[in-house]
């Protein structure tokens, strides 16, 4: 394994954020500014892209910025898992790009060149936390990713988008500041270093108390997460624009988020420490009880998007439960559940925004028969629902299969329990929607009235079409990205 | 007793500069007209002036001026003990003081009068009653 | 022999003196002339910053007589970035005041001028003396200046709000004045080398040196306007003149602040301070409640003016605490936060004082549709806001990284957690203010921009372009933390 130093990762973050200045500019022309977007968004993947095979080489892409102290600098470090989640969060933005085109103008949105600026802010802040070589890079990303999607989550400017908005940032920022930061400063002075490799920071310096405590604050401390009891933002995040929840509250945000745990517990906590304290368990119970609570609050919500909102949650602790697993088993299935789960949820979230685009219905029992109206729509769901619930043919199976099958290996019977009844709920949340929609009988409707097609606008079709075959395509087509695990994580 | 009163004389100048800082500061914190805090203030300048004029003083020392045969050039004769000149040094600091300290009287009572003219009082309980109406 | 360091200060006061004299001739002379003076001793503050960084401490004899006689500036690295601070402020500030002060003190603004001049030399000169008397005089120039102009703002309060202040200051300097007739009894000397030497021959604990050190850190905290000494300071800088608040809130108390860390490290030396006297505990007890008592009082503000100079009393207990956590990191942290809060500061009051050059006032209501009309004012706010929240990598989040360091390693843990708490309450209360500024519209008296968005009304660009140079200085700092530690605040105190 060699180190390459190259600028290639510095430029992925750079571009969204270059691009602004031009966005801002070109506010009154919505189409050369969209072509701007589609520019930087093509330029960054092609620049995560043209990565990759060095990565699937075994090699590393580093490039140190700015000397803070010793071990903590301002770096960037390229390795399988940061590739990974770049690679979701890069191809997902163009689609992004293209269905939000759909639904700012499908419902005529004001602020748009605002939307659009920090948006491109917010995806730069996520391409900066994959690439992070240190836990204070990624901090740094991940505040930045904190504020830049605030003008979003508020961007309706109303009372509720204001209640919202202040909660999402009370949770985030509040979170990051008094239990990341002191925990993070806390590492630093008992090791002198941040960097994050496989073997841990820690060499012996912790009681287990003084670990579990740590551990515990990274692990709520990084709220984006969604570990209850710090849950409670992202379905009051639900009130802005779709694309926003479909991206960021899908994949962006609270995938950054799960990375940061995830990097905490292999990076800096290091598998062998956690297995000596037997830490691992204690965040599978954590997470455990997240799972199945959000599945059950999923089941009693009847607007569309917050229960993705719960289910989103659930879906989260999965991975993190999946890492805490310890084996390799289990963490290929967690990890791997971060590119599975962010397609079926975008597709879910992106269902949902057109079907709001097309009939101005949010509530899942206005749904009846609606499905006859919006066929593709509603088969894209269900679709995504396959995914995320976990069954085959979409990619999600490939990750709850791995996670089911850790569980079986380590002789956690209980745990698997735990998933077997989470899929169950997930099952009963998603697939009556589908259900209703393709046979159910529509209230506003006469009985036998004829149904015409009516979908919504191409530019929202075509996104949740293709996320919803990509994920078809991972059931058949994941080797690459478990390569990239398995380099990533040294499994 | 006695030593305590040993110690008093001994010492006071210090005392003295002590008592004057206190009656100065507690002008300062408990009379309520503006124009008599002023006074407090300057007696508690004041009495930092004569604290240090007094840790100059010598006893049966003189003036710190060298006097011989004309042209100023009376070191060349006699040897010169610096323990029967007095300390220039502090007084000459004290002018200084003294400086800054009339400069900031004169700006405070600038300021009184601005205050006097807007007002129409310097009591501070009356000023108060005065902005809290506004 | 080089003769910058005495540029540095003669710019300003010669400045002074020819913005009086020009005032006769036309008045807006004496704007050109301070620009031009404070413009020449930045220079000079930068020239001497490489002199310092090149060739170590620098040592200026003021006419040519040795020190302990003589009166000599002595520019180390610590104060050569305190002075480049101070001059680049300074400038700024004054770039920006060519609208404010001409419309808020439009019969005075001469006299503004030479005082404004006056005032900065005092504070230079705080900064590059060598000389603990020098010191109290220039303190005392630096006071009195400022008791003039803050006396320039609105009638009436601001007079009253000057005239606490002289009360107070005038105990603050005498304490400190007296603190250094006690060293003079103890070491016969006045320049702080060689009381520092002689101190160090001195064993053991002298009442004498422990009660000059009591009562010159005494008078330092009341002129730093350290909680409950605090007071004076959100009066007198609230009601004061934007063109003067603006200057003074950033660094006076920094200057102070310094003057702490110069009496310290240099004239008592850490050891006596750490190991001799056993204050520290109690001190950083203070810093905590300052920071405490600073951030929740600023949260209980509805005038965005004075929730800014609560966040300064907040801020000062920040420094204070870290100075005295007894170990390295903690005063690095302390001193590379002179340096940020003063950027910090600086940029909020700039933005301030853009909010007030337009809307007049700034209780919270009148804050309403700010980001519509005034975009990149807002935009400096929020990044100095977020900078005062510690979000990296901006730099207030890199002395916090220090502090709490620091307090880690002195295992104080509730410095740390003072810290942590005061940068949510900072969250809290800024948010709150963007929340106004984002979400209500403007109030109906501008009824007829109702549709079609609010209307841009930004500041002259004279007050913008400062704005934007401190805010890309704040980031500055921050990237770059590392190497100022390394090369200017770890050197002085080795």
């Amino acid at each position: 394994m060699e180190s390459i130093i190259s600028y290639k990762p510095l430029l992925a973050v750079l571009v969204p954020v270059l691009v602004i200045p031009v966005l801002m500019s070109s506010a009154r022309r919505p189409n050369v500014r969209e072509a701007w977007v589609f520019a930087a968004g093509f330029i960054m993947f092609a620049l995560v892209v043209s990565m990759t095979p060095v990565i699937l080489a075994g090699h590393r892409i580093e490039l140190t910025l700015f000397r803070l102290m010793p071990g903590a600098d301002i770096a960037f470090r390229v390795d399988g898992l940061g590739m990974l989640f770049a690679l979701v969060a890069s191809s997902l933005y163009i689609v992004t790009s293209l269905y939000s085109i759909g639904y700012m103008r499908g419902l005529k949105e004001h602020g748009q060149t605002r939307f659009v600026c920090f948006f491109a802010l917010a995806i730069a802040s996520t391409i900066g936390a994959a690439f992070s070589a240190n836990l204070v890079t990624l901090y740094l990303f991940y505040e930045m990713l904190s504020l830049a999607t605030y003008p979003l989550v508020a961007h309706h400017e109303d009372t509720t988008s204001r209640i919202s908005a202040r909660r999402y940032l009370t949770f985030i920022l509040g979170t990051s500041i008094g239990l990341v930061l002191p925990a993070m400063i806390y590492c630093y002075h008992v090791t002198g270093t941040l960097e994050f490799s496989t073997a841990g920071i820690f060499a012996g310096q912790l009681s287990k108390p003084g670990a579990t405590v740590l551990l515990l604050m990274f692990v709520f401390g990084f709220a984006k997460a969604g570990v209850m009891p710090f849950h409670s933002w992202l379905p009051a995040a639900m009130v802005a624009p779709t694309p926003v929840s479909a991206l960021l509250h899908a994949v962006a945000v609270v995938k950054v988020g799960v990375f940061s745990i995830v990097r905490v517990l292999t990076g800096i906590f290091g598998v062998d420490l956690l297995e000596s304290f037997n830490l691992g368990t204690l965040v599978m119970v954590i997470a455990s009880i997240t799972i199945l609570v959000s599945s059950c609050i999923a089941l009693s919500q009847d607007e569309l998007k917050r229960r993705l909102a719960f289910s989103t949650i659930s879906q989260l602790s999965y991975i993190i439960f999946g890492v805490a697993m310890l084996s390799s088993m289990g963490q290929l299935g967690g990890v791997i559940h971060i590119l599975m789960h962010a397609f079926g949820k975008i597709t879910l979230f992106f269902c949902a925004g057109a079907i709001f685009v097309a009939t101005g219905k949010k509530y899942i029992s206005q749904m009846k028969g609606l499905g006859r109206q919006m066929p593709v729509t509603f088969a894209a769901f269900f679709i995504g629902s396959l995914g995320v619930i976990g069954l085959p043919p979409t990619g999600g199976f490939y990750s709850k299969w791995h996670l089911i099958s850790g569980t079986l290996e380590a002789g956690q019977t209980i745990f698997m329990v735990v998933l077997l009844i989470s899929s169950f709920l997930n099952a009963f949340y998603f697939l009556p929607i589908v259900f209703q929609g393709f046979f159910g009988k529509s209230d506003d409707a006469p009985v036998n009235a004829p149904v015409t097609v009516r979908e919504a606008n191409l530019c929202l079709v075509v996104p949740l079409a293709v996320t919803a075959l990509t994920s078809v395509a991972l059931f058949f087509f994941p080797q690459m990205f478990v390569d990239l695990i398995v380099l990533g994580l040294n499994l | 007793m006695t030593e305590l009163l040993a110690l008093i004389v001994a010492k006071y100048n210090f005392w003295l500069y002590i008592i004057l800082m206190m009656i100065g500061l507690y002008a300062m914190i408990a009379k309520n007209n503006l124009m008599k805090k002023l006074v407090g203030m300057n007696i508690f300048q004041t009495a930092i002036i004569l604290f240090y004029v007094s840790i100059g003083y010598k006893h049966g020392a003189t003036l710190p001026i060298i006097q011989g045969d004309h042209g100023g050039h009376g070191t060349h004769g006699a040897v010169i003990h610096a323990a029967e000149y007095i300390n220039p040094l502090p007084h000459v600091l004290m002018l200084t003081a003294i400086v800054v300290s009339v400069a900031t009287f004169g700006v405070a009572m600038a300021l009184c009068v601005r205050v006097y003219r807007r007002y129409q009082t310097l009591e501070e309980d009356e000023l108060r009653i005065r902005l809290s109406e506004k | 022999m080089n003769h910058m360091p005495a540029i540095l200060l003669l710019a300003p006061l010669s400045g002074a003196f020819f913005s009086g004299l020009a005032a006769w001739i036309k008045p807006w002379l004496s704007y050109y002339i301070a620009l031009a003076a404070t413009c020449l001793s930045g220079v000079a503050a930068f020239c001497v910053l490489g002199d310092v960084m090149a060739a170590g401490t620098v040592q200026y004899r003021m006419a040519g007589w040795a020190p302990p006689m003589g009166i000599e500036l002595r520019i180390d690295p610590l104060n050569a970035m305190v002075l480049l601070l101070i001059s680049a402020i300074a400038f700024l500030n004054l770039v920006a005041s060519v609208s404010s002060v001409d419309r808020e003190i439009p019969d005075r603004a001469p006299s503004f001028y030479v005082m404004y001049q006056l005032f900065v030399v005092g504070l230079l000169g705080v900064s590059a003396t060598g000389d603990l008397f020098n010191l109290y005089v220039l303190i005392e120039i630096t006071s009195l200046t400022s008791y003039t102009m803050i006396a320039l703002g609105e009638e009436g309060r601001s007079h009253l709000a000057a005239l606490n202040y002289i009360f107070i200051g005038v105990i603050g300097a005498s304490f400190y004045l007296l603190g250094v007739g006690y060293l003079y009894i103890t070491t016969g000397s006045l320049n702080m080398q060689d009381v520092a030497v002689i101190l160090k021959q001195i064993p053991g604990s002298s009442s004498a040196v422990l009660t000059a050190f009591v009562l010159c850190i005494l008078g330092v905290w009341i002129k730093m306007a350290l909680f409950p000494l605090h007071v004076w300071l959100p009066n007198a800088y609230s009601f004061a003149p934007v063109g003067f608040a603006r200057v003074v809130a950033p660094l006076m108390t920094k200057v102070m602040v310094y003057v702490m860390v110069r009496l310290m490290v240099t004239v008592f030396g850490l050891d006596y301070v750490f190991n001799t006297l056993h204050l520290a505990d109690i001190v950083v007890w203070l810093g905590v409640i300052a920071i405490l008592a600073g951030a929740f009082m600023a949260l209980l503000q509805t005038d965005l003016r004075k929730m800014l100079t609560y966040i300064i009393v907040c801020e000062i207990g920040y420094m204070v605490g870290g100075a005295w956590l007894g170990n390295t990191l903690g005063m690095a942290g302390a001193i590379l936060h002179i340096l940020n809060d003063a950027l910090m500061t600086f940029a909020l009051f700039l933005a301030l004082g853009n909010i007030i050059y337009i809307r007049k006032q700034v209780d919270v209501t009148n804050l309403k549709g700010l980001f519509a009309a005034m975009p990149w004012t807002m935009a400096g706010l929020v990044l100095a806001a977020l900078s005062i929240i510690g979000v990296p990598p901006l730099c207030g989040f890199f002395s916090k990284w220090y502090l709490v360091l620091g307090a880690f390693e002195a295992g104080a843990y509730h410095f740390a957690a003072a810290l942590i708490i005061s940068s949510l309450v900072c969250a809290v209360l800024f948010f709150k203010v963007f929340e106004i500024c984002f979400f209500e519209p403007m109030s109906t008296s501008h009824g007829h921009h109702d549709h079609g968005g609010a209307v841009m009304t930004e500041a002259p660009l004279s007050m913008l372009v400062p704005l934007g140079l401190v805010s890309t200085g704040i980031v500055a700092a921050g990237v770059y933390a590392g190497t100022i530690v390394n090369t200017l605040i770890l050197p002085f105190l080795q």
